[in-house]
């Protein structure tokens, strides 16, 4: 039985992983760092002090339950959890780990794709999902204040009550928090149009590991008082200091939306399609593709109705003024016919157009169904570029005789190419690493980058050095310096482990 | 087998790419911010208890397997398609195993209740009886007024149902047969707790199936489907149960075979799964669970009679639809029941917010969780006022049962029915 046992749960206990340098196994790691040397009583009992005993997670399950991330085949026990519920909480928290040198990995709903919020060993995880409401809405400056832990999709809801909106919407926008996603500067479907997170935050409060309190950014759309702090912060990842209030910017709410569905024999025709509705001045605020297997898994999960005999679909939605949007509709529905779509299907009402993108939005998560484990990345390309990118992702895939399902944006060139594979299969993951790392490769050679959307963090640091070279990175370690000297804000995120200096 | 876990196959396990879809439809991470109470949370937990990092007999392993509601909503929320409903009954198996919650107590009442009252017709009948004398002796009525009872052992008693003056098997005739010709032969499974409380439901699922064509065979001396046993670590008894049902309606003899509790129903369709290694039983549990439809999903897909009238106490009828968590989260059975009732004259479906999220019945878990039960439930009340509804629709004597309580508790007292009642009435009338 044992001997089954071992195979069936073939873990390397300890071993590191090549790719992100961490630990592979799940959970063979806990051995290792369950009784912590760090996380003395004395610790402890000061953040109890700072944020009450309820708010303090030192349980072997509770610490699991927070080892890992939206990130496949990372995990991480840390030395505690701690739930803060004000901005004065974190300055405290942050002021003791910075004189203990206690690293401190910052978390919100634990949804990112590259392992920002996964623990480093003997840390203190700070989850701002408490910190959750919404301060103030101003429809006169078209502005909202938020705390860190309001989930993105409820950003939305409040400025729908008037009239206004709030775009980005990354796939996992019903759970994931502002805070999150302004660390990461997550995108979403509608990025081509209206942007990412970084286009609509106009302010920022932020607890540095001092524990002083800083806030950058006000109402005026004008300001040009001195650094641009919060572009500095926008997508730092938690490596910099921790978000305590966000400002944000809304728009109005567009009156009208169409959304369609275009099928096609071809990624190439596809990939046409996109470039000839941009040639011809429209910029929908949708542009989606999912391949052949993606579609399949999502028709199977969601259940939409959408064709499984086609190589590739396109969602594509417009939005604006009803006059507008009729004529766009007309544009686009007539360039996918003439770049032999097989079919255009428009959605007969919102609700119908919602459901659709709903489904687009859970393709990463339904190609789970076709295998255990499913590495996604998101290298972007300029737009030009994307039926190149495409086609080289599948060769890659061939030449290491991989499962690959692909999907993304193609309005903005961001594709999500997520390799369907086992991660016990030791193997076959080192293959999908070499694929990666072409992949990357490609992508920077094509004037691309390594993210769009996910972050750096654990997932990606390696190739970093690659896309920005090594002034870039010396510059990038000064930075993180001048706002954390003792490296205590989730290190080895981003910059790879701690510079020698 | 040193482990129920461990002998899952592992991919079910695996299957959970932690992507958190599922935290925003989870009632008990809602309530509580904590991904220890959260669907992945939980199978990050049974995972470790797999790969043999976690002892099973952790006591925050138990208390979070038993603090799930069961609702499986996260299962409708998962792209990537985990059977969270297999694994929370195997984990919860494991924790009985491991013994962690086990006190005397606890055991006794277990054993009464699941091993000897709730395998047995006649015990489960002699139940009954002495509930319904308690109720209707007057010494119910004394218990309440005396505050005797200490205060949690009241708030239980607030829950009892009330046991109806027939029972099930007094309504229904062992075999009936429809007026004309006979389109379907069907079994029909009177439940435990929906035979001793709303024997009525059935008899309107009955009449509901006699008008649209079918002959239906209610077997007699039928006990339980074994879900109570499955969702509470008895894995064990629960595939003896299934053993006895499909031995008392063999699947081969009918056309379909009907359920009208959700929670009964969600339970019934997995006898495959349940029996699967069993040689003797695998592939007439295939069979039964092809064959098993909750009554408004059979009704629909055979294309059922729309009813020209009704005749009903209240003029204008404001309806909101709950949605019981094992249809629509367990069997994904949401539009049917609605179907129906739009089929019924002078009905109004009013919009109710959050009708798939859970009510706190759960089960038994209104009696092992009465403090978030009562949470839940309060949410729900809040939301039938919200709706406007005067008249509310339900596909689960749990539900049922817990709804009437929050009428009582939190108010507003509408009347809660089945929907095949609601339809059962309109062919009366007309």
């Amino acid at each position: 039985m044992s001997a089954l046992l071992s195979l069936r749960y073939w873990h390397r206990g300890g071993s590191i992983h090549p790719w992100t340098g961490f630990p592979v196994s799940h959970i063979a790691i806990l051995n290792r760092f369950m009784h912590s040397a760090w996380m003395t009583d004395a610790i402890l009992q000061s953040l109890r002090a700072i944020v009450g005993a309820a708010n303090v997670l030192t349980s072997k399950e509770e610490l699991l339950a927070y080892s890992f991330d939206g990130t496949a085949m990372l995990q991480q026990l840390p030395g505690v959890v701690v739930f803060a519920e004000n901005a004065q909480q974190i300055g405290a928290i942050l002021k003791h780990a910075n004189a203990e040198k206690i690293p401190v990995v910052t978390r919100g709903s634990g949804t990112g794709l590259s392992g920002g919020s996964v623990p480093v060993p003997d840390c203190i995880v700070l989850c701002t999902v408490k910190m959750n409401r919404i301060l103030q809405a101003d429809p006169g400056n078209l502005t909202m204040l938020v705390e860190p832990g309001v989930i993105t999709q409820a950003v939305d809801l409040e400025a729908h009550k008037h009239g206004l909106f709030y775009p980005p919407d990354p796939g996992s926008m019903k759970i994931s928090t502002i805070g999150g996603n302004v660390a990461e500067n997550s995108g979403g479907l509608r990025g081509l149009k209206y942007g990412v997170t970084r286009d609509y935050v106009l302010g920022l409060e932020v607890v540095l590991p001092t524990g002083e309190m800083l806030r950058f950014g006000t109402k005026c759309a004008k300001d040009v008082a001195g650094y641009s702090l919060k572009d500095v912060f926008v997508g730092s990842e938690g490596t910099l200091g921790v978000i305590t209030q966000v400002l944000l910017k809304l728009v109005p709410r567009p009156k009208s939306k169409q959304t369609m569905v275009a099928t096609f024999n071809s990624m190439t025709d596809a990939a046409e399609t996109v470039s000839d509705i941009i040639a011809h001045k429209i910029i929908p605020c949708t542009l989606e593709f999912l391949d052949r297997t993606t579609i399949g898994c999502v028709e199977n999960f969601a259940k939409v109705g959408l064709p499984l005999d086609v190589e590739a679909l396109l969602l594509m939605e417009t939005d604006g003024h009803p006059a507008v949007v009729e004529e766009e509709t007309r544009q686009m529905i007539a360039l996918a016919r003439q770049h032999n779509a097989k079919e255009v299907r428009v959605a007969k009402d919102a609700a119908e157009g919602e459901k659709l993108a709903t489904a687009r939005r859970s393709a990463f998560s339904a190609l789970a169904r076709v295998a255990p484990t499913t590495i996604l990345e998101d290298a972007t390309v300029p737009r030009s570029e994307l039926a190149t990118m495409i086609r080289f992702v599948e060769e890659v895939a061939k030449k290491y005789r991989l499962k690959i399902g692909t999907f993304g944006h193609m309005g903005d060139g961001n594709l999500h190419p997520t390799f369907l594979t086992d991660e016990r299969d030791h193997e076959e993951i080192e293959r999908v690493h070499k694929a990666f790392t072409e992949i990357f490769d490609k992508a920077i050679a094509l004037g691309g980058t390594i993210t769009g959307e996910h972050g750096v963090g654990i997932a990606k640091k390696e190739f970093l050095p690659k896309m920005v070279g090594e002034v870039g990175m010396e510059v990038y370690w000064r930075l993180k310096t001048a706002f954390d000297p003792n490296g205590i804000l989730n290190p080895g995120k981003i910059l790879g482990g701690r510079r020698d200096h | 087998m040193e482990s129920y876990l461990k002998h899952l196959d592992y991919s079910v396990v695996q299957q959970c790419m932690h992507c958190g879809m599922c935290l925003p439809t989870c009632p008990t991470y809602a309530a509580t911010l904590k991904e220890t109470s959260s669907p992945r949370g939980r199978i990050a937990l049974m995972r470790a208890v797999a790969d043999g990092k976690l002892e099973p007999n952790s006591p925050l392993f138990a208390d979070e397997m038993y603090f799930c509601l069961g609702c499986l909503a996260c299962m409708t929320a998962c792209p990537a398609g985990v059977d969270y409903a297999d694994l929370i009954e195997h984990a919860r198996a494991e924790v009985e195993r491991a013994g962690t919650l086990a006190t005397p107590k606890r055991s006794l009442i277990r054993m009464l209740m699941l091993r000897w009252m709730f395998t047995s017709n006649a015990r489960l009948k002699l139940l009954g009886w002495l509930l319904r004398f308690y109720e209707k002796s007057g010494l119910q009525w004394v218990v309440r007024r005396s505050g005797l009872l200490p205060k949690k052992l009241a708030e239980l008693e607030a829950l009892t149902p009330r046991i109806a003056p027939k029972f099930s098997e007094d309504l229904i005739a062992e075999r009936e047969k429809p007026e004309g010709t006979v389109r379907y032969r069907v079994g029909m499974i009177p439940g435990c707790v929906q035979s001793l409380t709303f024997p009525d439901v059935n008899r309107d699922t009955v009449d509901c199936l006699l008008a649209n064509g079918c002959e239906v065979f209610t077997p007699r001396g039928y006990a339980c489907c074994g879900s109570l046993h499955g969702h509470n670590g008895e894995l064990e008894l629960s595939r003896e149960m299934a053993r006895r049902n499909i031995d008392l309606l063999p699947p081969g003899d009918f056309d379909a075979i009907i359920i009208n509790a959700a929670g009964c129903g969600s339970h019934l369709k997995h006898y495959d799964r349940l029996l699967a290694d069993d040689p003797r039983y695998a592939d007439r549990a295939k069979e039964w669970s092809r064959k098993l439809k909750d009554v408004s999903e059979f009704l629909v897909e055979i294309g059922f009679r729309k009813p020209s009238s009704i005749q009903h106490p209240v003029s204008s009828i404001r309806l909101a639809y709950h949605e019981a968590c094992h249809l629509c989260h367990g069997q994904k059975v949401s539009t049917q029941p609605k179907e129906i009732l739009l089929a019924i004259p002078g009905v109004e479906l009013v919009e109710l917010p959050e009708a798939t999220w859970c009510c706190g019945s759960a089960g038994i878990y209104n009696i092992t969780q009465p403090d978030m039960s009562k949470q839940l439930l309060e949410r729900k009340m809040k939301n039938i006022r919200f709706s406007g509804a005067n008249l509310v629709a339900s596909a689960n004597p749990g539900c049922t049962i817990q709804l009437q309580a929050g009428g009582r508790l939190f108010g507003p007292e509408v009347e809660i029915v089945h929907p095949v009642t609601l339809l059962a009435r309109a062919y009366r009338a007309g």
